[in-house]
Order: structure tokens, then sequence, then C-alpha cells
């Protein structure tokens, strides 16, 4: 043996970021170019594992907003509207296709502004984004077989604002379909991630994408309302948290807007006495520890049946045992660092109240790195319905584990919150996983599996979890005037 | 109440009905004890009817959701029937709705009767869609792994029905039956002005094999009792049809609870949409939630 | 399966029949088969880079059960294999020796000579390899022959058929017979039990037959022949590494992995040691509880070695091929 090794321990196998060429500072995306802002002003983005500044990006003002909007309006009304499905699908397609070949250097850049994983960017968001591009190309010159009518018609111009959690991936479940069914778009991207947003911004160009038709405008908060308040839009769709969706919500009230909104979850992950104990426990994993638990559909309130609870708890801490968390371009790192130091604090703070509330809370061996924003695996056992943990929504890797006796109770606590965008069962019992199906109040139900996405698979939830659908046939209703 | 149609008797003095509000099956005055007079057409006196109140709203929204488990789980088949033999029930009754009808909107017999008509054939439309929509909106996904993957369209719960104002009765049944085809409860407010011709349809309802709870019929006004059932956290969807001007004020207080909302469908000049058009799959399509289920496929 | 350590006579009742077998058997938690293809091709994503690598290749080496076993071999084939073994590559002595020749039971005698006081065991397949179809006396004979031979490990195979129809006592008689024959007069040879999970297809069957291999006194469950596609997979492997850990925390006795066939590039090799690191970890990660069965697989150990300490390409001239 070399060296004096006794444990397989992976040696760092960071990699390149020489893919990415950073600018130092970034205009906005307006009617087919890099413009400077008119009455914005600058901000940083971080990398959340460093805190080491990437670049400078525009904040951008009222007035940049009505610019982008202008750009997309005058885009909609003089090309895109008038082209016909089959060309707007090979703009589609190009556009799919840049996104393979440039795949690594939005892999690099996605988990240098994200924080999370390589292995996470390389092979789910980026596939996967590209992914969403293909499959709607295909729609643009199909949309009158989509059951919505013989002529279904574009809304005109959609505002779309989108999180940080999956940005490149949520940048394709807005503008592929948007685009596919005939919209020009101005898109945010979330104020910690702007950064492949505006790299694909260059993708369009490549693409030569008609100016106008996909507009971005980075920024915080008031970006974003400035935007989905914009008179001259037809469309907001928004993905981020159930708060700020409701005061969308109430924003557009009395308008012609349509809107779709994709919020918050507190998912169930149920676990029944007879499931394949090993597969539920990676479900388990992937459901509430992929992408360091930043997913609105996690699998956050695990419901194991009695009688199996300490034999998967146990299996469970095991396995996390295994979890590598650390620099997220290392292609060995599980876990990456949460997003920004305001959501650390907020998992921290829910994490304390679970702990305060008297749940039993346990993390595996893990060395934080010193710099950056970073939060251990967590497990809170002995949660029960009334506790904090159990009903917020905490948007980080903690699990809170309940326990239950019979399927009508598991049913009963899964559904018992006012949210509803995602439920996981685990059974090898047909005739239990279909009357769970049935019973669960959740847009998506994994049986058997957990955190599966799909660009032909529609995604959204029940009560505050959102309205509208993304992906799929259904998916396009969202874009249509029907 | 000359211009009523005679008693068949002279001498006999008519047996008048007191219209009630429709809940959970029953026939309750509003727990107010208030009335409103409702006038015909031409301004004549008809009726005292209920003026609910926001506790009738509630009672109304406990009904539906008791009901709701046992609606939508009720076969789509049965669903079918039941709403079949709504429009059964409707034909049966039809002399009577066209004179109601004709008296609150003013309508010649024949044209009341045309109306009359179309409500019932709409009931019978809907009825047939009960167990086919499952397979236009939903069925499975192509997913790249080794998955099968599907979607179902799923009722979204228990939606409030601000009905038309204009339309006393096929506009109501244009709003209700959509609603209850594919699973869902309902609490409606009737027309404010016209609302004799709901009263009389719960009747109907009442007698039609549906569920009590599933349709739950208060009469009173837009402004007092739309705010509540807006703002009502156990309420899942609106449809603000016959909101009026109240509707951006109703679409805030909707927000609360992410409510599905169904803005009112005007055309031009602002007014309600002609009810007798035909309609499409948008009123189906409005309530229902899309559940997609994965499960692996392997050895 | 995670429970804690029960009373050997806690297990007592499980072999009597069939039914008690099949009751016992069938109650283990099933595997679905997508969840562990999706976990082992996670695990296969690793990224094993300079020492980490350096350390896995020779931990690959020593593991090796360098296999020869077609009916054309001879004693100079053997003999060869047995120089191989000792000394993987004569151009670089810090090379270590794999664990073990494998050889049909004729040829043991050969191997063990060869082999002398290098440490290297010599593993004989019996019992009617491949197909594992004799008569038991048959097999027994078989594995006495191997072990008086000089045979430090045997690698039975299971009747599969008997375990595919539901005959799990028969299966279970049969190792407890040959495991007999293993340690009759003084012998102490090691166990190894093939599956064959080729033929076996389900996870759940592969999970089963782990079981009642350990059930039955098995010293490491093999995967395959290397006669019947597909040979070891990591998915497999997995299954049955959850298996000898879950056997462990039931009982307290560990039992050994083998995967055998199919894996022919360090890559492959480096996958199985990420397995079985993640799986069961390091208790494992010894050649005493972990084996790969292969032979090509050991030039290219040997080539990507050199390639770490020269830091140029090798190529395949420069290794022996025996």
């Amino acid at each position: 043996m070399t060296g004096s090794r006794t444990t397989f321990s992976y040696s760092p196998a960071p990699e390149s970021r020489a893919v990415v060429d950073l600018k130092p500072s970034y205009g906005l995306f307006i009617d087919g170019d890099f413009v400077d802002t008119i009455d914005g002003s600058a901000f940083k983005t971080i990398s959340p594992s460093t805190e080491e500044v990437l670049a400078e990006v525009t904040d951008a003002g009222p007035r940049d907003v009505d610019r982008a909007v202008a750009a997309a309006r005058k885009a909609y009304d003089t090309t895109w509207s008038r082209l016909s499905g089959r060309e707007r699908g090979k703009y589609l397609f190009r556009i799919a296709r840049i996104l393979q070949e440039r795949g690594r250097e939005f892999a690099v850049l996605e988990s240098l502004d994200n924080g999370k994983p390589i292995k996470e960017s390389r092979d789910v968001d980026i596939p996967l984004a590209a992914a969403h591009f293909f499959y709607h190309a295909g729609w643009a010159d199909k949309l009158s077989y989509a059951g919505y009518g013989p002529a279904p018609r574009p809304l005109g111009v959609a505002a779309q604002v989108i999180p940080w959690n999956f940005p490149l991936l949520m940048l394709a479940w807005k503008i592929a379909p948007a685009l596919a069914t005939g919209n020009t778009v101005v898109l945010k991207p979330a104020e910690t991630t702007p950064l492949t947003a505006l790299l694909f911004a260059e993708v369009c160009q490549q693409a030569d994408l008609p100016p106008g038709v996909v507009n971005i405008v980075t920024g915080a908060g008031p970006t974003g309302q400035a935007l989905v308040e914009h008179s001259d839009i037809n469309k907001v769709a928004f993905t981020g948290s159930t708060d700020v969706g409701k005061l969308i919500r109430r924003s557009l009230a009395g308008s012609a807007k349509k809107l779709t909104l994709e919020l918050g979850g507190k998912g169930a992950n149920i676990v029944f006495d007879d499931a394949p104990i090993d597969q539920a426990v990676e479900g388990i994993v992937r459901g509430v520890f992929f992408n360091q638990g930043h997913v609105c559909c996690a699998g956050t309130r695990l419901l194991v049946q009695e009688s199996v609870a300490e034999e998967v708890l146990d299996s469970l801490k095991r396995r996390l045992g295994t979890l590598r968390l650390g620099d997220p371009l290392d292609k060995n790192t599980d876990i990456g660092a949460i997003n920004s130091a305001e959501q650390l604090v907020r998992i921290r703070t829910l994490s304390d109240i679970g702990e305060a509330e008297g749940a039993g809370r346990w993390s595996p061996v893990c060395e934080l790195p010193e710099r950056g924003f970073w939060f251990p695996p967590t497990v809170f056992t002995g949660v029960s319905q009334a506790h904090r943990i159990a009903r917020d929504e905490i948007f980080g890797p903690v699990l809170s584990v309940l326990t239950f006796r019979t399927p009508s109770e598991a049913v009963e606590k899964a559904n018992n919150t006012p949210y509803g965008l995602s439920a996981g069962v685990w059974t090898e019992k047909g005739s239990l996983i279909l009357h769970m199906a049935q019973k669960l109040r959740a847009g998506v139900v994994w049986a058997n599996t957990f955190n599966n996405f799909d660009p032909a698979s529609p995604f959204g939830g029940y009560k505050e979890s959102g309205f509208g659908r993304e992906g799929g046939r259904h998916g396009l209703e969202a874009y249509l005037n029907v | 109440m000359s211009d009523r149609p005679a008693s068949p008797s002279a001498d006999r003095l008519e047996v008048r009905k007191t219209y009630k509000l429709y809940v959970g099956g029953a026939f309750p005055r509003s727990e107010s004890g208030r009335s409103y007079e409702v006038t015909g057409s031409k301004g004549e006196f008809l009726a005292n009817a209920s003026l609910a109140s926001r506790k009738d709203a509630r009672d109304a929204v406990v009904a539906a959701r008791a009901a709701f488990p046992g609606w939508s789980g009720a076969t789509a088949y049965n669903r079918g029937q039941v709403i079949y033999r709504v429009a059964e029930v409707l034909e049966s009754r039809r002399s009577q709705f066209i004179e109601e009808v004709g008296v609150a909107e003013g309508l010649s017999p024949k044209k009341a009767g045309s109306i009359v008509d179309a409500s019932i054939d709409r009931l019978v439309w809907y009825a047939g869609w009960a167990d086919k929509i499952a397979q236009v909106l939903g069925g499975s996904n192509a997913v790249s792994g080794p998955f099968f993957n599907f979607s179902v369209p799923e009722p979204t719960g228990v939606v409030a029905v601000l009905a038309p104002q204009h339309s006393s009765l096929l506009g109501l049944v244009s709003c209700v039956a959509p609603v209850i085809t594919t699973g869902n409860t309902c609490v409606v407010l009737t027309s404010q002005t016209m609302p004799l011709p709901a009263v009389t349809f719960g009747e109907v309802l009442a007698t039609s094999d549906v569920p009590g709870g599933v349709v739950n019929i208060l009469t009173g006004k837009v402004s007092e009792v739309a705010p509540h059932l807006a703002a009502h956290m156990d309420v899942n969807a609106i449809d603000l049809t016959g909101s009026g001007l109240a509707a951006a004020e109703l679409e805030v207080a909707a927000a609360d609870n992410v409510k599905r909302v169904l803005r009112p469908n005007l055309d031009s000049d602002g007014r309600e949409v002609d009810w007798a058009t035909e309609p499409d799959l948008t009123r189906l399509r409005a309530f229902v939630e899309t559940k997609t289920v994965w499960h692996p496929i392997g050895v | 399966m995670i429970a804690a350590p029960v009373q050997e006579t806690q297990w007592d009742g499980i072999a009597n029949s069939d039914r008690s077998l099949r009751t016992f058997l069938h109650g283990l938690p099933g595997v679905d088969r997508v969840g562990a293809d999706q976990r082992a091709a996670a695990l296969a994503t690793r990224s094993i880079k300079t020492d980490s690598k350096a350390w896995a290749i020779d931990l690959a080496i020593q593991m090796i059960d360098l296999t020869t076993l077609e009916g054309a071999d001879t004693p100079g084939k053997v003999k060869a294999l047995c120089a191989k073994a000792i000394g993987p590559d004569p151009a670089d002595q810090s090379v270590p020796s794999v664990a073990a020749v494998c050889v049909y039971n004729d040829l043991v005698g050969i191997a063990k000579e060869a082999l002398g006081s290098s440490g290297v065991h010599v593993a004989a397949v019996a019992t009617a390899f491949p197909s594992g179809r004799a008569s038991l006396p048959v097999k027994v004979a078989d594995t006495h022959d191997a072990v008086a031979a000089g045979a430090d490990e045997i690698d039975m195979v299971i009747d599969r058929g008997a375990f595919l129809s539901g005959r799990y006592l028969q299966v279970h008689d049969e190792i407890v017979a040959i495991k007999a024959a293993c340690t009759a007069d003084g012998h102490s040879a090691h166990l190894k039990v093939i599956l064959e999970t080729g033929e076996l297809q389900t996870y759940d069957s592969v999970r089963r037959a782990s079981w009642l291999a350990m059930l039955a006194g098995a010293d490491f469950i093999k995967t395959s022949t290397g006669k019947i596609a597909p040979a070891a997979t990591l998915p497999v492997t997995l299954v049955m590494l959850e298996a000898v850990r879950d056997f462990r925390a039931a009982t307290g006795r560990q039992v050994g992995v083998k995967p055998a066939g199919g894996i022919r590039t360090t890559k492959d090799a480096v996958k199985y040691l990420v397995l079985v690191n993640e799986t069961v970890g390091a208790e494992w990660l010894d050649p005493e509880w972990f084996r790969l069965g292969a032979s090509s697989v050991l030039n290219d150990l040997l080539m990507q070695r050199t390639k770490l300490t020269t830091g140029r390409y090798s190529g395949p001239d420069y290794f022996t091929l025996d």
C-alpha cells in the first residue's frame, strides 16, 4: 500500500474554474444587447461557499424595467408573434443545443454562484434545463393539438421572476414554454444568483434569437415588483416564497394579467413498514438533502410507520454519515453551501426553535468550512404536528421526523398543512400506493422515488403551494390565451 | 300581484312559497332572521328572500367541506348520473321554471322556455363530461427514465361561486355544473336581484340524488357575503362571475390562502357573456388541480 | 433488518423447512430496482484522483482473486498465473501480491505448489461449477478433493433451480454440507457461495439468496461464476453489501463479498471500492472481506499505477499477458 492511509479518503477532485470567463461587471440584457442601467445601481454577487466577490451586477431601476418591457413588446408585435411555430421551435432547438454544448461552463458557473455541488449542477440542473428547451421546442408548431382549441393564441409579454435554488433550471422552466407558445419575456433572476441568466443571454445571442424576445433584468425585490406591476405586461409567472406570491397575487387583482405561482411546500415523505427500506432511506436523503434542502418540493417531513421507525432512523443516520459537505466545485461533494447569509440565519433560527420546542436534534460529525455559509445535515426526531419545524418551510437541509400507525393517520398528517406541493410514498403494496396517491393533496406524488423532474411531467401545487403547472402539455396553458 | 298567473281557481287564495337558503341539503332561513324584498322585472313584489349573513356563508362552507370527501370520492360515473338526474328533474319542472325565469328576467314564455331548455341541456352536457374529463385533461407523460408517470385532474375543493347577476337560471347552471362535475363542492351566492329561480333550483337538487352540502345556495348581497367567501381560508377557489365592481377587492382577499380565481368573463363592453353560447372546457379546467404521480418501473 | 444482535437461538427455527425459510426470506424488505440502480450509478460518479487513486489501486490489486476457469487450462498456464499473482509487475517490486488464484479443483495442487509460502491463497471452484447440476454426494466429493489438495478457499455454486422453485431448504442444506466438507479432517477452507445473480434476475432474489447463504454458514457471498451474463454489476453488489451489513447487525457475524466477472478496468475496480466504502465502510475494505473475481483488470490496474508513478500513459505491451 502506498502511504500510511488506512481508510478510503477521497483526495480533492475540483472541477476546473478555467472554463468560466467571468466579467468584472454585467449590464442588463435588453433588446438583444447588454446595456448600462438608466436609473439603477450596482451590487455584488458572491460565491456563498467562499464569500468571494464574483462580479458586479446591475440592480435595475423602474426605467430599466420600462425599457425591457418595451423591448419585449416591440419584439412581440414586430417579430415573434408573426413567426410561424416551426421557426420559433427551431430557435428553441438551437438554444437547447447550445446549452448542451456549453454545459460544463454553465455547471461550474451555477455552482460558483449558487453554492450547489457540481455533481448536481452538472448532472441535474443543466441537462434538465437543456431538456426543457428541447421539449418545448417541439410544441411550438403543435399548439393546435395541445387541447386548447384549434388556434390558441399567446398572451403577449410575460414577466417572470425566479428563485435562487435552481437558477438556470427555473429560467428554462419559465422561458421555454413562454417562447414556444409565442410570448416574449422579461425575466428577473434572483439577486443572489444572477450569473447563469446573464450567461444565458449570450446563448440567446449565439442562437441569433431576435432582439427583445428574451430580456434579462437583474435586481432584488423592488425590481421584481416594478416588473410584475408594469402596466404593459400580460402575464406574470413567479416561483418563490408563498409570502411574496400572495403579494403578487394582490397586486394583480383587477388586472387582466394572467398569473401562475409556484410557491413553498412542506412535503411529507411517508414510509410504510413494508417499504424497500434501503431505497426509502436513499429517497429520504434525496428528498431533503438534495440541493442543501433548497427545494420547494423537498420531503422535509418524514412520516415513518412506528413499527419501522427505529430501523429507518438508524439506517438514515448511518447514511447521513457518508454525506460529504464542502467545496461545491469538488466532484465528490454531496452537500454544498447555503445560498446566502440571510438564508443561513433563517435555517439556524428555525432549527433553534425546533430544539427549544423539545425536538431531538442530530447531525452527523461534519466539519464546516470556515468561510462561506454552511449548515450541516440535520435531523429532528420526536417532532409533532404542532412544532414549527413541522409546519414552516425551512428551505434548508433539515428533516423533521414524525411517526404514524395507520394509513389514514399518515394521510391526515401529510395533508395537515396549508401547502400541497409534493409527497412521497414508500411501500411495496401496489393498492396502498394508489390509495395514498389519491388521498394526498399534493401536485406531485412520488411513489418509491423522490425528487424526480422531467420536462414532460407537469409540476405545481395545491393550496398555498400555488397554482398553474409547469412542464408537459399542462404547462402550456399558463402562456396561452385560453 | 297582477302580473303573476292567476290562481287556478279564482276563489282560492294561492299558497305562496317561502324562499329560503339551501345549505347542507336543508332549507334554513338566514341565521340572521333577515329577508329582503325581491321584485319582478317590472318592479312587482315577488317574494321575501332570505338575506344571507356572513355566518350563513360560514355554515355553507362547513357544509360544502363536509360533503367534499364523499362527492370527490364518488366514481365519476356516479357523479355523471347524479348530474343527469338533476337535468331530469329540471325537465319535469320545466313549466315552473319557465314561469319563474320569465317573471324574474322579464322574458316572454317562449324566450324563457328556450333558457330553461338550454339549462337542462347544459346539465346534460356536463353530466357526460364527468367520466371523460380525466382522459382529456390527464394521461401518461413520457419522462426520460424508468418511471411510469401519469397526471390526473382532481377537484380543487370547496369553490365559492358568485353566480351571474343577469342570468338567473342558465347562468347559474352554467357556473355550478362544471364545478360539481369534476368533484368540487360549492357555495353559491345567487343573483342578488333575481334569486328565486336559484332557490327553486335548490329544490331540484334536493330531490335529485345530489348529496346534501355539495351545492349550497345563498341569497343576499354580494357586498355583504362575497368578501367573507373570498377571504375564507377553507375555500379553495372562487368564481367571480357575478362580483361586479367588487371583483378586484375580492381578488385581493382571495390571495390570503392563494385561492384559484376565475375572473368575470365580460365582453368588450363590460357585460356578462351570453350564457346561451356553447361552453368549452374553460370552466372545467378552472377548478381542477393536476396531480402527477411517479413510480419506478423495474423487476 | 437492522436490529440489535440476537442470540443464535433466535435463528434456530428458520431453517426447519421451505415454509419457515420462505416466511423469513420473503419478510426481508424488498429492493426497488430503479432506486438501487440509481444509488449505484450515483456512487459510480465519485471522482477518485491522485493519492486516493494510488491507494485504491493497490488495495484493488490485493483484493483480486486472479482467475482462470477454462476447459483449456493447463499446469503451465496455472503456474504462469501464480507467478503473476505473487509479483504482478516484474518491473516493479512495490506492487503487492493479489489475494488468491482461483482455479478448477484438479489444478489446485499445481497452484498450491507454485504459490508456496507467498501468502497468496488458492481458491478452487467446486460443486459441479458452474451449473451446480450434480448430486450432493458428487458436490461434497468435489469439495473434499479440492480441500485435500490444499485449497484455502472453496467457491461453490448454489442450486439456482432449487432456489427459484422455492426449495430453499435444499439450497440451505447443500451449503451446510459443503461448509462441513470445507472444515473436515482438520482443514479450514473458507467458503464462498456463488449466487449466480444473473440467473436470479431480481434484486429481491439476490437479497434472499444472500441471506440464505449467510444463514447456512457462508464466509463470503459471491455474485457470479463468470459464465453467465450479466456477471457482477454495481447494483447487485450493492444489494449484497447491504445484506452482509444487515446480517452482521442482526447476528454479529461478518461475511465477505466478492463480485466476479465483468470487472475489466481500473475505473470499474475503483467504483466497487467506493461502493464498499460508502455502503459498509472501512471494515470491509480489506482483502479478508472483499474480493474482486477477475483477471484482465490486473493489467489495467498496473498500467494506471505506472501512470501515477511516472506521469505518462503506458501501453499493454509493457505488462505481461498470462
